[in-house]
């Protein structure tokens, strides 16, 4: 059972100025599932592409069945026995499962042995997998499957698993689960990074912990519990609870009534949908990743093209406007203060090449010296309300004492604000995002995965953000992918299922599998609608 | 299976950032490297002294006071051009056609002092010379913007392709206009009256030059403080982000080529009013495309530009004068231009990687 199938030796590595890696030794044993801890920028991914050969160490030596071994490029990696499955998947939409998995491997295409080959290990780890069907046609966790497969039909041994949960869904992950228990017990030896905690405790044996690139300690599963893996991540206590008030005096701000949303090919991705959102209210939208939450948010900010329906904001006092059809500009032109954190950060709400400050004035370039003003009088205004100025030049100064202020309220760890946003973390990436979102008070905040990739620290800060918006009166939809958050945050949770609404709940006393069955179908039931 | 240690040679680690002085002193020693070969292949070649051929080169391009004016002014010429492509660049609109909207304001130019020649007084048909070019030099880069604007048509190739069609409507005209019949060119224009010739401040040169350097200023400016630049640097990132700011990415890059066909056109009405005084389809003589290099070499930086342009100029005249007084002929001049700008090219690699070699003993 202690047989080490791979060690590592003193491994450092730096990039520039920073060391990634600081001298960090760990091993893992044949037939035993290692998780791998530590908050975002800890090292965890920098130390795995060491092993899968993406990297070069800079120091330190890896051992593989008690053998030194030089591991110069994945091509090394895969004969060593060593697979990575990576966070982004890295598979041919157009070619089928078969023709991806043994995509790259030499010898003679024979795609029959080669199913036969893939039905054998499906059998044998209990994989659910057509080998015919074609990559476009795949759930993401099909996908991940033929990942898996990808890496085990070549032999792998060790396999490294990159946040492999982020994207399924509860009853996913438990088969993802088994599948992993099961290769364990075959004696392949695995390593998953997760940010998830219960899932440390349900799935693996051991957990090392890594933070700020050094290794802090490793403990045998069944001995730790969330708070003390925390603790032991961040460095110091962390408080883990969402706390959820009841929202005060929430009124209708968002009534979204049979709204149809169709992409560019013409297919319909939110079908008839109709709900409302209160303010002083977090309102969760739960769903299987590609369900159309990403669509809806941008429909309501102004986003979408191919829209049916109405989209009502409507006034303290009750007076509606129709926003669909509104674009984004002309929204806040009629001085509705609508904040979007869209799901893709740096392709939609952030210009990476542009540095803090000028990333603040994204919304509010049009108002020009405006914003200091507003700024200086700590007015929401200046981000809020499009005044156009006929004054041709930017302000400078107003977004600079923004970013100053989101650098210090928010903890954000950057060099200066005149870093650009590409050269940060993603957790601060995502800081300066919400930072500038909220900065204008917003009374209806839209977040999608908002806390998508960020380690549990950051995260809580985020949720606690959010939090607050909603004290302060704003209706908060929140889109998310963690159940458990989702079901501790929301005051209530619209669940979608395909484009559709499959129910509305309570978030209070909300039950998880109840609600992981109505996002994968429509038969869940609902106590509203 | 490798199961013996063997590191690799070398690998390549990403700089985190170097301090400015260390990567001028890089750029600087890319040059003197530059020049080491250069003298190699010079011995090796030519067996001539490569310290003869290298003061050619200085000579062809500062040699009296009549090239010191003359390389300025092909410098400013070329740099007005790269100044002119840069905001499109900036906004990832890769506007290849700059050989083009700078023939076609050529045109514009040359057409009004052979028209209006002896109709108008001199300022009034200068201004008209100089509108007639930049407006004809921003319509040919609008509509390869419009193109991409409604359709999303590829801009590299219908710039590219706009070129073509502005030599051949020049190729058309010099033979509409030739003087004398027969002749197939046009010939100076106005010589005996200078109608539309630019007039000069100082000497000839000089207001070109002065023009250059007040569109770097004002390059840097639009670029760097404006909500056109801003916007210009949100659509080149993301067209998503840009919708999200709501931003109108097709007027922006319609009304962004707009500029840069304009500048072009500028480009053209200062070689026919104040250089060449006639048309011929080889009035931009490439340095449409020449001005690409020139902005991706100064990383679209507008003051940078001014060096690169000058550099290349340099280069230019250095090879044509070693052609003719050492004897060498052009090819030659063209090697040694080829592995100078190799050398600072390639010392930008250096500037953002590191190259770590094996530790002694093989052992890390």
């Amino acid at each position: 059972m202690s047989e080490k199938a791979i060690e590592l030796k003193n491994i450092t590595k730096r990039f520039g100025t920073v060391v990634a890696n600081d001298n960090i030794s760990l091993s893992v044993n044949k037939g035993e599932i290692l998780a791998l801890l530590g908050e975002n920028g800890s090292g965890k991914t920098t130390l795995m592409n060491m092993i899968s050969g993406i990297y070069y160490p800079d120091e330190g030596s890896i051992f593989i069945d008690g053998k030194e071994v030089t591991i110069a490029n994945p091509k090394d990696a895969l004969n060593l026995g060593i697979g990575m499955v990576h966070q982004h998947f890295k598979l041919v939409d157009v070619l089928t499962a078969t023709e991806n998995i043994i995509l790259g491997l030499p010898g003679k295409l024979d795609l029959k042995a080669a199913e036969a080959k893939i039905r054998e290990i499906c059998d044998k780890y209990g994989f659910v997998i057509d080998p015919k069907k074609k990559v476009y046609d795949m759930t993401v966790s099909e996908k991940q499957t033929v990942e898996i497969m990808k890496v085990l039909y070549r032999g792998a041994s060790i396999l490294i698993l990159d946040e492999p949960t982020a994207v399924l869904t509860p009853q996913e992950a438990e088969r993802l689960f088994l599948v992993m228990w099961r290769m364990r017990n075959d004696g392949k030896s695995v390593i998953i990074i997760t940010h998830k905690m219960h899932e440390v405790k349900e799935v693996s044996d051991r957990v090392v912990v890594l933070r700020k690139g050094q290794y802090i300690g490793e403990m045998d599963t069944a001995d730790c519990d969330v708070q003390k893996m925390t603790d032991m991540m961040v460095g110091h206590a962390v408080s883990l609870n969402i706390t959820r008030k009841t929202p005060v005096d929430p009124k209708p701000r968002i009534e979204i009534s049979h709204l149809t949303i169709r992409d560019e090919e013409g297919v319909v991705k939110i079908d008839d949908v109709s709900f409302t959102a209160n303010s002083g209210e977090i309102l969760g939208i739960a769903g299987v990743s590609g369900s159309g939450q990403k669509e809806l948010l941008e429909a309501i900010a102004g986003l979408q093209k191919n829209v049916e329906g109405k989209v009502f904001y409507i006034e303290d006092n009750g007076d509606k406007t129709d926003l669909l059809k509104l674009s984004p500009l002309k929204i806040s032109e009629k001085g509705i203060a609508l904040s979007f954190v869209p799901e893709d950060r740096l392709g939609m709400g952030l210009v990476g090449s542009m540095n803090i400050a000028e990333n603040m004035m994204i919304r509010s370039f049009r108002n020009g010296p405006y914003v200091e003003e507003q700024v200086e009088k700590n007015k929401a205004e200046a981000l809020q309300v499009i005044k156009r100025s006929l004054n041709p030049f930017t302000d400078r100064k107003g977004p600079r004492k923004l970013a100053e202020t989101v650098v210090e309220d928010l903890n954000v760890v950057t060099p200066s604000i005149t870093t650009p946003v590409k050269n940060l973390s993603g957790g601060n990436v995502q800081k300066i995002l919400v930072g500038r979102e909220i900065a204008s008070k917003p009374k209806v905040l839209l977040t999608a995965y908002a806390v998508r990739g960020l380690d549990i620290n950051s995260s809580y800060q985020i949720y606690d953000l959010i939090n607050k918006q909603k004290e302060a009166g704003s209706a908060v939809v929140y889109v998310g992918e963690d159940l458990d958050v989702l079901l501790e945050l929301s005051d209530r949770i619209l669940v979608l299922c395909g484009g559709k609404v499959s129910g509305l709940i309570d978030g209070p006393g909300a039950d998880k599998n109840k609600v992981g069955l109505m996002m994968t179908s429509l038969e869940g039931g609902s106590d509203e609608n | 299976m490798k199961t013996k240690k063997s590191e690799p040679l070398f690998h390549i680690v990403k700089r985190k950032s170097m301090p400015i002085k260390y990567q001028m002193l890089v750029r600087l020693l890319a040059i003197v490297a530059a020049l080491i070969v250069c003298a190699v292949v010079t011995v090796i070649t030519t067996k001539m002294n490569p310290f003869a051929v290298f003061s050619a080169v200085f000579s062809g391009a500062f040699g009296s006071t009549r090239k010191v004016w003359i390389t300025l002014q092909d410098t400013a010429i070329l740099l007005i051009i790269a100044l002119a492509l840069t905001p499109a660049f900036k906004m990832k609109f890769w506007n290849i056609g700059g050989e083009g909207q700078v023939l076609i304001g050529g045109l514009g130019a040359a057409a009004c002092m052979i028209v209006f020649g002896d109709k108008l007084p001199d300022p009034v048909l200068i201004l008209i010379m100089l509108l007639s070019a930049v407006g004809l030099g921003a319509l040919w880069g609008a509509i390869p913007a419009i193109f991409k604007a409604i359709w999303n048509t590829n801009e590299t190739l219908s710039t590219l392709m706009m070129n073509y069609i502005a030599i051949q409507i020049v190729a058309f005209f010099t033979i509409f206009w030739e003087v004398p019949k027969g002749s197939g060119k046009i010939g100076i224009i106005n010589q005996n009256t200078n109608a539309g010739w630019l007039f000069s401040v100082g000497n000839k040169y000089l207001l070109i030059i002065i023009i250059a350097i007040l569109v770097t200023v004002g390059m840097y400016v639009y670029l760097k403080f404006t909500k056109h630049g801003y916007e210009i640097s949100v659509v080149g990132e993301s067209e998503m982000t840009a919708r999200y700011a709501g931003i109108r990415s097709g007027l922006v890059i319609i009304r962004t080529m707009i500029i840069s066909g304009g500048l072009c056109g500028l480009a053209g009405f200062l070689l026919v009013s104040g250089i060449h005084h006639t048309i011929t389809t080889t009035v931009a003589g490439g340095q449409g495309f020449t001005a690409v290099m020139v902005s991706w070499l100064a990383q679209f930086n507008p003051f940078a530009m001014m060096g690169a342009s000058l550099l290349i100029i340099l280069l230019g005249h250095g090879a044509s004068e070693i052609s003719t007084s050492c004897g060498l002929n052009q090819s030659f001049g063209d090697i040694i231009t080829g592995i100078i700008l190799f050398f600072i090219i390639g010392c930008e690699f250096f500037i953002r990687y590191r190259v770590v070699f094996r530790k002694k003993g093989g052992k890390a």
